[in-house]
Formats: C-alpha cells, sequence, structure tokens
C-alpha cells in the first residue's frame, strides 16, 4: 500500500463501498465539516463514501494531485461518480490534470479559504490586506500540529521571520461558532504582533461535493 | 553535537573539512560553517573556491534532498542560514578581489499581489553563491518595478516567483511587457514557485522554469555560460 493512505483518515466503513455511488475524496483538514454535513443530511451517508488524505499536506501541496492520482488509480473504478474535496490548493493546475483522466470534480476556487469565505469576500479581503495570514477552524484546533510543529517553530523559533516577516494581520475564517477556537485564534495572532480578525464564514461551497445527489430530507448548511 | 563527536574543524585536512562544512551546512549549523569557512581561508583557499566547493556544494545536496522529500521547508530554511553565515564572510572578499569573476546580474522578484518569498530568497543565495550578482526586489510587485530594475541594472536574467496559483498568471504580465519593449532579445526570463510547472512556462513564453533553487541556480549558470558571458557582464 502506498504511504499515502496509510496514514489517511477513513470515515465511513459502514457500507461495503460498491454500494454507494459517489466518492467524496477530500483533504483531511475538510473531515469534521464533510463529516457535519453528512450527519445534517440524513441518506448522505448510504450514498456517499468518504476518505480523505492527510491534512498535513496542507504544507506539502505537491503530494496532493499524486496522491489523489494514486487514491483513485487504486479504487476510483469502484464509483460511479468521484467528487474531489479540495481546491486547487497549490498544485497549479496538477490536480486537474489529475482529476481529468478519472472524470472527477473539485470545489472552485484556488483554496479552502476562499471556497469557505466565497470568492468575492475572500479577494476582497486580500485586496484590504495582503498580508492575512488565514486560519480555519481546522487550523485552529491543529495549530501546534499543522502550525507550530509543522513549520518546524518548535525546533527552530527562530524561522518565525522567515515565514512570516511579511504578514501583519490574522484573519480566522470559523466554520461554526466556538468561542473557545475564537480565543485561540485571537491568542495566536497576538503571539505572532498580528491584528486578528473574526469572520464566520460557515463551509461556504464545501457542500458542492454532494450535489446532484438525491437523498430524502436534503438539508443544506445555512450559509 | 555530543561531547564525544567535539572536535576541532583545524585539525582536519581540506577534504575532510570541505565535507564536514558540507555537513554542518547540511545540519544547519552556521557558527560551523562559518567557522569552517574562516579555516579555509586562512590555509590559503580562494574565497571563489571556498563558495564553490564548500557552501555551493553543501546547498546542491540540501536541493537534491529537498526535491527528494527527505528534506523539508524549515531544514532548508535552517540550511540556508548556514550557508548565509559563510556568504557573509566571504561576501566582502569576493567584491574586494580584484578577478571579475561575475556571472552578470540577475534580478529577481516576487510578482504582484504575493507576499511569499522563501523560495526566491533560497534561489537569491544560491545564484549568488554561484557567481551572479543578485538584485532582489521583493514582494509584491507590478510589472513597473521588473522593467525599472532591467532599465537601472541591465540584468542577464529576471527571475519571477509565485507561491499562489492566483498570482502566477501575472507573471505573464511581465513577459508580455519585456515583449512590447523588445527587451527579451538582451534579458533571460525564469520563473519558479511552488504551484508553477514547465507546462505554465511554455504557456506563458518563459523559457526556463526552475522546479528549485539549487536547479534555478545551475540554469542560471548554464544559461549564462552557454551565453559565452563566463566571467562576464552584458
Amino acid at each position: 500500500m502506498c504511504a499515502a493512505w496509510e496514514k489517511s483518515v477513513v470515515t465511513d466503513n459502514k457500507t461495503s463501498d460498491k454500494t454507494k455511488r459517489r466518492l467524496v475524496l477530500g483533504c483531511g483538514a475538510l473531515v469534521y465539516d464533510l463529516l457535519r454535513l453528512i450527519e445534517q443530511n440524513p441518506g448522505l451517508s448510504d450514498k456517499v463514501k468518504l476518505q480523505c488524505l492527510p491534512a498535513s499536506w496542507h504544507n506539502s501541496p505537491q503530494l496532493i494531485a499524486p496522491g489523489v492520482d494514486e487514491y483513485l488509480f487504486l479504487y476510483g473504478d469502484m464509483y460511479e461518480e468521484i467528487y474531489i474535496a479540495y481546491a486547487d490548493c497549490g498544485t497549479g493546475g496538477e490536480l486537474d490534470r489529475v482529476l481529468e483522466k478519472y472524470n472527477a470534480k473539485r470545489i472552485d476556487g484556488a483554496h479552502c479559504y476562499e471556497f469557505f469565505a466565497g470568492s468575492e469576500t475572500f479577494n476582497k479581503m486580500t485586496e484590504e490586506e495582503l498580508g492575512t495570514f488565514y486560519l480555519t477552524d481546522y487550523l485552529v484546533k491543529n495549530f501546534q500540529r499543522i502550525m507550530i510543529k509543522g513549520l518546524g517553530l518548535d525546533r527552530h523559533p527562530e524561522l518565525f521571520e522567515e515565514y512570516f516577516a511579511n504578514y501583519n494581520k490574522l484573519v480566522y475564517l470559523a466554520q461554526i461558532e466556538n468561542e473557545q477556537w475564537n480565543r485561540e485564534a485571537e491568542q495566536y495572532a497576538k503571539d505572532f504582533g498580528f491584528d486578528y480578525e473574526y469572520r464566520l464564514v460557515g463551509t461556504g461551497s464545501l457542500d458542492c461535493v454532494f450535489d446532484e445527489i438525491e437523498v430524502t430530507h436534503l438539508i443544506k448548511e445555512e450559509k | 553535537m555530543s561531547e564525544e563527536d567535539d572536535f576541532d574543524l583545524n585539525d582536519l585536512d581540506d577534504k575532510e573539512l570541505v565535507e564536514q562544512i558540507q555537513d554542518d551546512l547540511y545540519d544547519g549549523l552556521d557558527e560551523e560553517v562559518t567557522e569552517g569557512t574562516k579555516i579555509l581561508l586562512d590555509r590559503g583557499w580562494d574565497a571563489n573556491d571556498v563558495l564553490g566547493d564548500a557552501l555551493v556544494g553543501g546547498m546542491k545536496i540540501v536541493g537534491i534532498d529537498f526535491r527528494d522529500g527527505i528534506l523539508f521547508v524549515p531544514e532548508v530554511l535552517k540550511c540556508a542560514g548556514a550557508m548565509k553565515g559563510g556568504m557573509n564572510i566571504l561576501r566582502p572578499i569576493l567584491a574586494q578581489s580584484s578577478e571579475d569573476t561575475s556571472l552578470g546580474k540577475f534580478v529577481i522578484g516576487t510578482v504582484k499581489g504575493d507576499i511569499h518569498d522563501i523560495g526566491q530568497k533560497l534561489v537569491s543565495m544560491m545564484c549568488e553563491g554561484s557567481g551572479f550578482e543578485v538584485i532582489n526586489l521583493g514582494i509584491n510587485n507590478p510589472v513597473e518595478n521588473y522593467l525599472a530594475a532591467i532599465d537601472e541594472h541591465e540584468p542577464v536574467i529576471v527571475g519571477m516567483s509565485a507561491l499562489l496559483t492566483t498570482t502566477m498568471p501575472y507573471m505573464g504580465v511581465v513577459v508580455e511587457e519585456m515583449e512590447k519593449r523588445g527587451l527579451r532579445k538582451d534579458v533571460h526570463i525564469m520563473c519558479g514557485g511552488a504551484p508553477l510547472n514547465q507546462e505554465f512556462a511554455d504557456a506563458i513564453g518563459v523559457p526556463a522554469y526552475g522546479r528549485d533553487a539549487a536547479r534555478s541556480a545551475e540554469m542560471a549558470e548554464e544559461y549564462v555560460r552557454g551565453l559565452g558571458k563566463k566571467r562576464g557582464h552584458r
């Protein structure tokens, strides 16, 4: 088995894969949001197989397209439809070239910050302050592991300037309301010396990975 | 370093010392790299040879292991910091050298809308190590900045960097403007950045895509030497 999913998250093994029509193969950083959307929509869990790849690839986007390719090569033909819960995510079009081979779709946008916030809002935020560093629920919850350890700042705090010298603001794009995470994100901003902004944006267009699935009680999450 | 591993760099012969500097550079040990650089100079080594054999040689190994997924960004940044230590010793000596060893000027910058500069700083350092006089424009550069730098510095190469899928198309704007102004016959263009690939470079008309810092520096050097401009300016 390849290294890609030795560390991946299998989120649903209740039903045989072959009984499911759609594979949703996504970023591990979206696993809680995808699970929540499935739980909110009775019927989806019987029709969707959710498989997540390592969230740590957030820091190594060059691994995403080959990892997706390898998974789909082995398991893609078990499903009628394949939806990828990734945006371009820094692959520079490589992911799209892989998806073309499997007739798979992905979420529009450059990255999760864009599809969570919506392109118009995200572009406006970028125009207002180019040096903005974004966090999502997952990144706040896993800040120490993904950001501090992932960037080596626990071992080499002196690298902080190398990474963040050009940033001066942190925006927390929250998927759900959680005061504890909000406080934590604000503290991270303070620790980094950044201005802080909290925006409850929800999951944006993430639910498009379930588009056109006929279920009896589809409840779209309020935007 | 553990006590039993502790040793004096002065005890090593030249070949061992160069290898040790490369190892220390790989491990991101800036003090040791600086000390080793000084020792080689004290032994009468030419600054260009110290740079090429010890520092650039070491960074090439780092570049290969980064490309192959053995080293990651934090480690590479530590290596770059160690190389910077050695460069700080060598730079003033190279500047005063009577021998003109420059490969020419290399203007580099991150394109408009993008504030990421880790990669282009690594390229800058590698190119400086290869013998280029590097003019780094920093981040968020509109086309006007590149054009002004070309007018002012007359570089042999202009390098553009981007980390974002949303900003990399701006490279095409710079290329187009250079084309319009007839600058491309004199200035070679290179591009790089995590989301780029050769296909993208081809699409915007950039002949040289550097997949990583080490390869970018190699390509820049190959280009200049290919022009027969070894040790010369434009």
